[in-house]
């Protein structure tokens, strides 16, 4: 296995700066996603890494080697499509030997490869298939597979699960996750979802606009995000946001905007950030809404609002309310049992606030 | 309900029925020639015209066929056209190709206008070429050679090839080629393991047709070749027409020879014309 290392990489597609700028070094071992909304530069990052889009500029390495002039077949990489890319005149079989038989292996450690991977993603009752022959689920498994039986030192994955059903991108996670373990290798795995993001990263790299946002582990991003896109990006529901002023009373400082007037704890926003009339935007999740449950516990420092539409999830419950003018979305224990139009009392949990500077867009709580 | 059914079934079985009687009139259009030439190269003697109409006629005889191929080079000029139009197929069908794969792969300056020529090369008639083909064949010293018929078909196919090709190749997913790459392949590679083996529909249709033109070319023929021995089929057939007599029965009977390996070429390829190869491959 390798390290990687991505060094100030631009990339452009005649005038269109499509990478600007991007340092990331990914550890030997690690599970690194890539995350992004459409068009932020990350699979473009990926294929520049596999050797087929040339670097503008910067520098890549792979376990220090840097392979900017590779070929893709030299850096010792496999990678796993979004469209699977099986080729569709070999058998399955034939479909994950073909590196190996391009490298002139001998025919037993070929088919010992072979089989330990079609063991590994329950593929042997279909190696004599041939791609048409199989669902969506079991050719990705054979992309996989003709991913693993390589060897490689770093495994690249391009939105792998996107073609796939709600269902079957839920049980390919867990695989993808298993596999992880098993292999131990250095994998880069693009995705548009955070959800995969979330729950397969080691650290998640997170893009936009070509530019990298944050790097961090999941709870790292989730918890710290570093400005107001990667608030809004990680986490589901997305964060509520108040645009409003600053201000001090009494030592305090106090955000205030047309709707809501609250004092911000000075563990969440150390005095020396909290000037005067400089304009924020405070971020809540909708978990760290907390919204008085008929007959349950009691909330000091409340709000009213009232309750515009219920969403029954399952388990949880999401609430849209309307505090002022101001929307916000809370996420409660099911069954909250109020009919649109009540009156509700809420607060925010404090120890989860964010507080952002308006202007830049930059983290300036802890 | 079953009233309406039965009328909607019977709408279906007079338009099956009109399609049919349109199919068999146009297939008797096109095989009543061939059977006409059949019956006048089984006739006795050279008679082109009778007012029998069987296609067996009466004395049926293969003596035609026979003096064919035993009196005159019927043989030795089927040889030849066979060997032009094998060389032209493969070498025309081996640079649309590869030429056609860059078209639709690379970008490079002119790559639009270029196609656009190819194109337009096309639309000149055949007739106008003749007299550019003959300059350039004498130029090359290539008069009365096979090589000279050779790079002359192979030239005019082209553009209709690469066209064929390209439109192909289009179709094919890039991402099968770069899982090539990945997987350890050079671009030729890729090319060779992956993309050729998947466009064996449009290779076969670009075959048949660098085939068909160069078996069945009769105007650049007579302009190169100027020796008997060195005569295509088609030139050759008419050396049995003289000035004052013309020998039907051997015309009619090369006529139907020479049908046989374009045949036999047609019915070979139709197992490669098959459609969907790329099924599978990436998510449909």
């Amino acid at each position: 296995m390798a390290t990687v290392q991505f060094k100030h990489i631009v990339k452009k597609f005649g005038d269109n700066l499509v990478l600007n700028g991007v340092d990331v070094d990914i550890k030997d071992h690690e599970f690194v996603v890539i995350v992004g909304p459409s068009g932020c530069g990350k699979t473009t990052l990926l294929r520049m890494l596999a050797g087929l889009e040339e670097v503008t500029d910067g520098e890549i390495f792979i376990d220090n080697l840097l392979v900017n002039e590779l070929h893709p077949s030299k850096r010792e990489i496999a990678m796993v499509f979004q469209d699977y890319a099986l080729y569709p005149h070999m058998t399955v079989e034939e479909n994950m030997n073909f590196a190996l038989r391009l490298r002139k292996m001998p025919k037993a450690e070929i088919g010992a490869r072979v089989t330990e991977a079609a063991n590994i993603l329950q593929l042997n009752k279909f190696l004599k298939r041939m791609p048409k022959q199989l669902s969506g689920g079991q050719r990705q498994r054979v992309a996989i597979g003709r991913a693993i039986v390589r060897k490689p030192k770093v495994f690249l994955f391009d939105e792998p699960l996107s073609n796939l059903d709600a269902k079957l991108r839920e049980e390919m996670r867990v695989e993808i996750a298993k596999l992880y373990q098993r292999l131990n290798a250095t994998i880069i795995y693009v995705t548009h979802d955070q959800v995969e993001a979330m729950t397969l990263a080691g650290r998640i790299v997170i893009m936009n606009h070509g530019i990298v946002q944050q790097v961090g582990s999941p709870i790292e991003v989730y918890r710290k995000p570093c400005n107001l896109f990667v608030a809004g990006f990680i986490g589901s529901p997305t964060m509520n946001f108040l645009t409003g002023r600053l201000s001090s009373a009494d030592g305090v400082s106090v955000f205030s905007n047309e709707s809501v007037t609250l004092p911000i704890p000075a563990f969440v926003l150390p005095q020396k950030e909290a000037l005067e009339g400089r304009e924020v935007v405070l971020g809540v999740r909708p978990d760290d809404v907390l919204v008085e449950h008929p007959g349950g516990e009691k909330l000091s420092c409340k709000m009213d609002g009232v309750l515009e539409v219920c969403e029954l999830l399952g388990h949880r419950e999401n609430l849209y309310l309307k505090v002022s003018g101001q929307r916000l979305l809370a996420t409660v224990e099911a069954f909250f049992n109020r009919s649109p139009g009540s009156a509700v009392s809420l607060c925010f949990n404090y120890q989860n606030m964010h507080v952002f500077d308006k202007a830049t867009g930059q983290r300036i709580s802890e | 309900m079953k009233k309406e059914m039965s009328a909607a079934a019977k709408k279906k079985r007079l338009q099956h029925l009109l399609i049919h009687a349109g199919l068999i009139l146009v297939s008797a259009a096109f095989v009543y020639p061939l059977l006409r030439i059949f019956s006048v190269s089984l006739r006795p003697g050279d008679k082109l015209f009778s007012m029998d109409l069987s296609i067996i006629p009466a004395g049926a005889t293969l003596i035609s066929y026979s003096k064919l191929l035993k009196d005159t080079m019927f043989l030795h000029w089927l040889w030849n056209s066979l060997l032009i139009t094998l060389a032209t197929s493969f070498i025309g069908v081996s640079l649309a190709s590869t030429a056609a794969y860059s078209f639709s792969r690379f970008r490079f300056p002119g790559k639009k206008a270029g196609m656009i020529l190819l194109l337009s090369s096309q639309m000149i008639p055949a007739g106008m070429l003749i007299l550019p083909l003959f300059l350039m064949i004498m130029k090359l010293k290539l008069m009365n050679t096979y090589l000279g018929m050779i790079i002359a078909y192979s030239v005019s196919s082209l553009p209709f090839s690469i066209w064929i090709l390209k439109g192909y190749y289009d179709t094919i997913p890039r991402s099968l080629e770069e899982a090539a790459l990945v997987d350890g392949t050079s671009q030729v590679g890729a090319f060779w393991r992956i993309i050729l083996p998947l466009s064996t529909p449009a290779l076969s249709i670009a075959f048949l047709f660098n085939f068909t033109t160069a078996w069945n070319e009769y105007l650049v023929a007579r302009v190169v070749l100027f020796s008997a021995k060195q005569y295509t089929w088609t030139l050759g057939l008419f050396e049995l027409q003289g000035q004052f007599i013309t020998q039907w029965g051997m015309f009619a009977a090369g006529s139907m020879l020479v049908t046989i390996p374009v045949l036999c070429v047609f019915l070979y390829s139709s197992k490669w014309l098959i459609s969907g190869l790329t099924l599978g491959s990436v998510k449909g």
